[in-house]
């Protein structure tokens, strides 16, 4: 047992995920890795007590596995400080639009798993007294665009349990932050055309976390523009915001 | 396909562009014509692909690492930016950068980069103790002194054409603090700076920076920088033992136009920075690993300053014997010229590791020009002087230099060519660069 804090990284093959566990190791954290197949996870886990001295560990997790959650949490060798869910499906808007099957994956991977997940944790940190949890939601929940509501919805449902999370766990020491990245050069966005001022590389996300764990801020827009342009975009009366095309 | 080009934005190029992200998917990714590409740092086309270009900056991951040998296995896309911010406040920094941070550790042992200390410490590649490579014609295999060493030889410094590079293990330096001391001497002219670098010979770190607009009796008035590792009874009270990297936070945000540098601007920076610098010379300062290594790296884009035709940069080696000549020739060429360099680096450099390495015992100069008028003729001048000294240019900087120079230059290139010919039969591997210079197709 070492006296270091921990992190749970939740979706740690990501880039977002990479660049979150490096921020906290780079900190002096223990870091845990998770994700669908651990075993993938673990060039990380080296290069994370290559670079940093820390302990590194990765397990087994899927996000649409809810049965297995209790299980999950029940299973790690010690409760961790903070946990981070990075997980999240970007999916293909035109197919979910008659797919109800992707739909579903969709409005699941970003919305069902993840606030059970975390609301799972929040419970075991309220029993302790402290910890803080971490949901990297998306400004596309901020409000429901045409070119991609289904995602946009499921992380406008995460937006909000996050919300509910905060004010009722603030008052038994436990902190949520809510993540709203914008634009960010992954995988995820691979090929897709990203517009360059509002557009941010992994390893700025994943310090804006590092950042917001310390300072316990509430809600991080990671690129200060972001939260005007979301502001100006909720604000559109939806007489005109229905006529916009994207 | 995607515009491409290097860091001097000359030429840009149509190629595909991919970014794997596993090995399995680099093996998938070559096919005729291809080349690995690691922070797009080389000036010219050496990190364009024939046809499709390999993105390396994925594999960023430290495999492992031996603090008390300072030995690290890494994949070839990390960054020596990042392996100085990480590493760094260990205490450990790469013994050899060059003249940017923001280099991939594979692009740097396929240009086998040279730093302030080649003139005693060799480059880049003297620390890497094997590469593992993935073989145009699809074998992964480890290539170090002992195994495979003719691959090992024709990799470093081989610009990425015997295969692309996944991993390598390298030493690190042990170092007190990230402080270095730096020594300023002024120079007035041409000789006073070699005899000064001549002198300097003993400093770990030593480098000069020539004013070029300077003619007549100030042909190749200089400032020369010699530094070494500041220990810990050397900080200022209350100094970080390692000082902070800032990402560059000031950026050239667009392309300048080709007016901004004239003889005009260019001269009137250069005599205040060359006053400016002899105003300090003599006693010594410790600074930041970051300025004294890394000047340009705080403006970020500082490539665009050039205008949108891009520049060239041109750098030479001279061998020691009649080096003196030489430089007065070719620096008397530029001063006449007038679109003088904004950035004249002179340093002396000792032997090369890999067949193909640019370094030979002599001296190093690099001049910048922007992309206009005539300057393909005038830098065909220039390198009939450098053939005709013995001297060669430098391939990660290089993008218009002929064949004839090219092979002049580079004794070792029917060994380079045979080397690779085994590994790679059907040629898969090629580059825009070894199109211009060395294919048969």
């Amino acid at each position: 047992m070492t006296s270091r804090m921990s992190v749970l990284v939740l979706g740690g093959s990501s880039d977002i995920g990479r660049a979150a566990a490096r921020a906290f190791a780079k900190a002096g954290y223990d870091v845990g890795l998770a994700g669908r197949d651990a075993a993938a996870l673990e060039p990380d886990a080296a290069d994370l007590r290559a670079r940093y001295n820390i302990e590194a560990s990765t397990r087994t997790f899927d996000v649409l596995d809810t049965a297995s959650f209790d299980g999950f949490v029940a299973g790690l060798p010690v409760l961790p400080d903070v946990v981070i869910s990075i997980v999240g499906l970007l999916g293909v808007q035109q197919k979910a639009e008659s797919d109800l099957a992707h739909a579903t994956t969709i409005m699941r991977s970003n919305y069902e798993g993840p606030s059970l997940i975390l609301g799972l944790f929040a419970e075991k940190f309220l029993s302790r007294g402290n910890g803080t949890v971490v949901g990297v939601s998306s400004v596309a929940g901020d409000r429901g665009r045409a070119s991609n509501y289904v995602y946009g919805s499921a992380k406008a449902g995460f937006s909000a349990f996050l919300s509910g999370l905060r004010a009722r766990a603030s008052r038994g020491g436990v902190h949520v932050v809510t993540v709203k990245p914008g634009f960010v050069r992954t995988k995820m966005t691979e090929g897709m055309k990203l517009i360059g001022p509002l557009t941010v590389e992994a390893p700025v996300v994943g310090d804006a976390i590092f950042n917001a764990v310390e300072k316990k801020t509430d809600v991080v827009y990671v690129s200060g523009i972001w939260r005007l342009v979301m502001l100006i975009i909720k604000m559109l009366p939806e007489a005109v915001f229905k006529k916009l095309k994207f | 396909m995607t515009l491409v080009s290097g860091w001097g934005r000359f030429p840009v190029v149509d190629t595909e562009m991919l970014l794997p992200r596993s090995f399995e998917a680099v093996g998938e990714a070559v096919v005729a014509g291809s080349v690995a590409r690691g922070n797009g740092r080389a000036y010219g086309d050496a990190a364009i692909g024939a046809a499709r270009t390999i993105g390396m900056t994925a594999f960023d991951r430290v495999r492992s690492f031996d603090p008390t040998t300072g030995r690290i296995r890494l994949e070839a896309g990390v960054l020596l930016s990042d392996l100085i911010d990480t590493f760094g406040p260990r205490g450990f920094l790469p013994f050899v950068v060059p003249g940017t941070r923001f280099v991939s550790v594979g692009g740097a042992i396929a240009a086998d980069v040279h730093g302030k200390n080649h003139h005693c410490e060799g480059g880049f590649g003297r620390y890497v103790d094997s590469i593992l490579l993935r073989t145009g014609q699809g074998e992964t295999i480890e290539v170090s002194r002992e195994q495979n060493s003719d691959a090992f030889f024709a990799t470093v410094g081989g610009m990425g054409l015997t295969g692309v590079i996944l991993e390598a293990t390298m030493r690190l330096r042990s170092v007190e603090t990230g402080w270095i001391r730096e020594r300023v001497i002024s120079a007035s002219d041409l000789d006073a700076a070699m005899r000064a670098l001549e002198a300097g010979d003993s400093a770990t770190y030593s480098v000069a920076w020539i004013d070029c607009v300077a003619r007549g009796r100030n042909l190749g008035r200089s400032l020369i920088y010699l530094g070494e590792h500041a220990g810990r009874d050397e900080l200022a009270e209350g100094a970080a033992v390692f000082p902070v990297g800032k990402t560059p936070g000031l950026a050239v945000p667009l392309d300048l136009p080709s007016i901004t540098l004239n003889r005009y601007s260019i001269g009137a920076f250069n005599e205040l920075y060359y006053r400016m610098g002899a105003r300090r010379a003599g006693g010594d300062d410790v600074v930041s690993l970051y300025p004294y290594f890394f000047p340009l790296d705080s403006l970020s884009d500082w490539n665009r300053i050039y205008g949108r035709r891009g520049f060239l940069q041109h750098q030479c080696v001279i061998p020691e014997a009649g080096a003196r000549e030489v430089l007065g020739d070719i620096l008397d060429r530029v001063a006449r010229r007038g679109d003088a360099s904004f950035l004249a680096v002179l340093k002396k450099l000792g032997h090369g590791e890999g067949l193909l390495s640019f370094p030979l015992p002599g001296y190093t100069l690099a001049l910048d020009f922007p992309v206009k008028g005539d300057i393909l003729n005038f830098l065909d001048e220039i390198d009939r002087v450098v053939v005709a000294a013995g001297g060669r240019l430098y391939l990660a900087k290089d993008a218009r230099q002929s064949r004839a120079t090219f092979e002049a230059g580079y004794p070792a290139l029917p060994r380079f060519k045979a080397i690779r010919k085994s590994l790679d039969p059907a040629c898969s591997i090629r580059s825009k660069l070894s199109q211009r210079l060395f294919d048969e197709v």
